[in-house]
C-alpha cells in the first residue's frame, strides 16, 4: 500500500526538504550583518525562488498536451531562464509546476517515488487519477506550509488522456483544459473562446503554444521559451519553441 | 505566485467592472460590463451602465472608486462645455481626456479612480486615451480596464486588429466582455457598448442571455 495511507514517514521527507528549501533565505543573515538597509546586498538574495509562470494543459482523443514557460524568478532576478517546468513523474504522467520552486519541486519528487512504488506493487502502469490524488494528498495535509500549484496529466489505459487541477490549497479537479500560475489569469479569455472540444494533437499544441506566448507578453514573472510535450499511448514527445520563433500577435 | 488578493479593499483600485475601448475603422467602440457589487459578496446593481457621455461625441468609463469617478466626471463635463462654448466649437477627445489627466493628476493624493475616454472628433477622427490612477494620459488603439479585463489581456492581443469594420469590432468588443463576464465574478449583467462614428452615437445593449457563449457553458 501507499506509504501515507499508513500515515507514516513520508511526512518526513517533506519537512526535511521544508528546512533545506530555507537554507538559500538563510542567507541574507550575511547581508543583514553588512547593513540591514540593504543597498549593498541585492534584495533577490532575500527572495524566495518562484516559479511565478504560466502552465497549461489540454486533453484530446487519445492524449494530452502540456506547456510552460521558462522563467524563474527571485525577486527581479530571473534565477533560470530556461527551466523546464514539465516535470516526470512516471513514463506517461507528467506535472505542469507553478508556485514556489523548493515546494514544487520536492512534492514532484515525493509523488514520483511514491507512484513508482505503487506501480512496482501493481505490476501495471499506474492511473492518471492515482498521481493526482498523491498530489492532492501533500498539497491538502500541508496546504499552510506549501505554495504549490500543479496541474498533473498524462495517458492511461483507462480514461486515455487526462487533466487534473491540484491548485494552492489542495483542491482537485479534472478538466478537459486547464491553466495555471501567475500569468494564467491573462489567457482565460483566449482558452475560452478558442478551446473547442474534440481538436487534434496538433491543433492542441497550436493553441497551448499562442497561449503561453500572449501570457508570457504580459506577465511579468514569465517569459523565456516555451516547452511542450505531447502524451499518448505511442509515447511522449518533447518539443521547444524559441523566443523569436514564437507566434506574433498584431501590436498595438 | 498564484496567490490572488481577493479582498476587493486590499485589491486597491480595480474596480469590479470590465470597461473597453477599440479603434475600428471610421470610429470606436467604448463598452461595460453593469454590475455594481459591494465587495464580491452582493450585487447592489445589475444594470448600471457605466458608459458615461461628457460631450456629444466623447463617452468615459470608470475604473475604480465610483464616488471618485462621479465627482471627477460631473466637474470634467463642466469645464469640458465651457471650453466647448469659449472655443466655438466642439472639443476634442483629448480636450476632454486632458481635462480627466489634470483632475486625477492634481487630486491624485485623494482620488482612486482612472478612466477610458473614447471619442470622435473632426481633427483627429476615432481616438481612445487612457487616464490611469496617478493621472498619466496615454492613446492607444485598443484597451481595457477594471477587475475583469485581467483575464481578457491575451484575447484582446490575439484577437484586435486595426482597422476592423464596425459589425467586427462591435462582434470582438462584445465577445471580450462576455469572456470577461465569465470569469470576474465582480462584472456581469448586460454588456453596454457605444459605437461612436462621425454621423453620430449608437447605443447597443446586450442583455445577458444574449451574450455569446462559449464552450463550457
Amino acid at each position: 500500500m501507499l506509504g501515507f495511507m499508513r500515515g507514516q514517514p513520508l511526512l518526513s521527507p517533506v519537512i526535511h526538504r521544508e528546512k533545506m528549501a530555507a537554507a538559500p533565505v538563510m542567507m541574507p543573515y550575511f547581508g543583514q550583518q553588512i547593513s540591514s538597509k540593504s543597498d549593498l546586498v541585492p534584495d533577490w538574495t532575500r527572495q524566495e525562488v518562484s516559479t511565478g509562470t504560466t502552465i497549461m494543459a489540454v486533453e484530446y482523443d487519445g492524449g494530452v498536451v502540456i506547456g510552460a514557460d521558462s522563467r524563474t524568478t527571485t525577486g527581479a532576478y530571473i534565477a533560470n531562464r530556461v527551466t523546464d517546468k514539465l516535470t516526470r513523474i512516471h513514463n506517461k504522467i507528467y506535472c505542469c509546476r507553478s508556485g514556489s520552486a523548493a515546494d514544487t519541486q520536492a512534492i514532484a519528487e515525493i509523488v514520483a517515488y511514491q507512484l513508482g512504488f505503487h506501480s512496482i506493487e501493481l505490476d501495471e502502469p499506474p492511473l492518471v487519477e492515482t498521481a493526482a490524488n498523491l498530489f492532492r494528498a501533500s498539497c491538502y495535509r500541508y496546504r499552510e506550509e506549501l505554495t504549490a500549484g500543479i496541474l498533473v496529466a498524462g495517458w492511461d489505459k483507462r480514461k486515455g488522456g487526462q487533466v487534473y487541477s491540484v491548485p494552492i490549497g489542495g483542491m482537485l479537479v479534472r478538466q478537459p483544459v486547464s491553466v495555471g500560475g501567475s500569468g494564467s489569469t491573462y489567457i482565460y479569455g483566449f482558452m475560452d473562446a478558442n478551446y473547442k472540444p474534440g481538436m487534434n494533437k496538433e491543433q492542441c499544441m497550436e493553441l497551448t503554444a499562442a497561449a503561453l506566448s500572449l501570457a508570457m507578453e504580459r506577465d511579468g514573472s514569465s517569459g523565456g521559451v516555451v516547452r511542450l510535450a505531447s502524451i499518448s499511448e505511442e509515447g511522449v514527445e518533447r518539443r521547444v519553441i524559441l523566443g523569436n520563433q514564437l507566434p506574433k500577435f498584431s501590436t498595438h | 505566485m498564484e496567490k490572488h488578493c481577493t479582498d476587493s479593499r486590499v485589491k486597491g483600485v480595480s474596480t469590479g467592472t470590465t470597461i473597453l475601448a477599440a479603434i475600428f475603422d471610421g470610429g470606436v467602440v467604448i463598452g461595460s460590463d453593469s454590475r455594481a457589487s459591494i465587495g464580491g459578496e452582493y450585487v447592489s446593481s445589475k444594470t448600471i451602465n457605466k458608459v458615461i457621455q461628457v460631450h456629444d461625441r466623447i463617452f468615459c468609463c470608470i475604473a475604480g472608486s465610483l464616488a471618485d469617478a462621479q465627482a471627477v466626471i460631473k466637474t470634467a463635463k463642466f469645464h469640458l462645455s465651457f471650453h466647448s462654448v469659449q472655443m466655438e466649437s466642439p472639443p476634442q477627445v483629448i480636450a476632454a481626456a486632458s481635462v480627466l489627466k489634470d483632475l486625477c493628476y492634481k487630486n491624485k493624493d485623494e482620488l482612486q479612480a482612472g478612466f477610458l475616454t473614447a471619442g470622435w472628433d473632426k481633427k483627429n477622427g476615432p481616438q481612445v486615451y487612457v487616464v490611469s490612477l496617478g493621472g498619466m494620459l496615454i492613446s492607444q488603439q485598443v484597451t481595457i480596464g477594471g477587475s475583469g479585463s485581467t483575464f481578457i489581456y491575451g484575447y484582446v492581443d490575439a484577437k484586435y486588429k486595426p482597422n476592423m469594420s464596425k459589425e467586427e469590432c462591435l462582434q470582438f468588443a462584445t465577445n471580450a466582455l462576455a469572456l470577461a463576464m465569465g470569469r470576474d465574478n465582480v462584472s456581469g449583467g448586460v454588456a453596454h457598448l457605444v459605437v461612436i462614428t462621425e454621423k453620430g452615437v449608437e447605443h447597443v445593449v446586450v442583455p445577458g442571455d444574449k451574450l455569446p457563449r462559449f464552450h463550457d457553458e
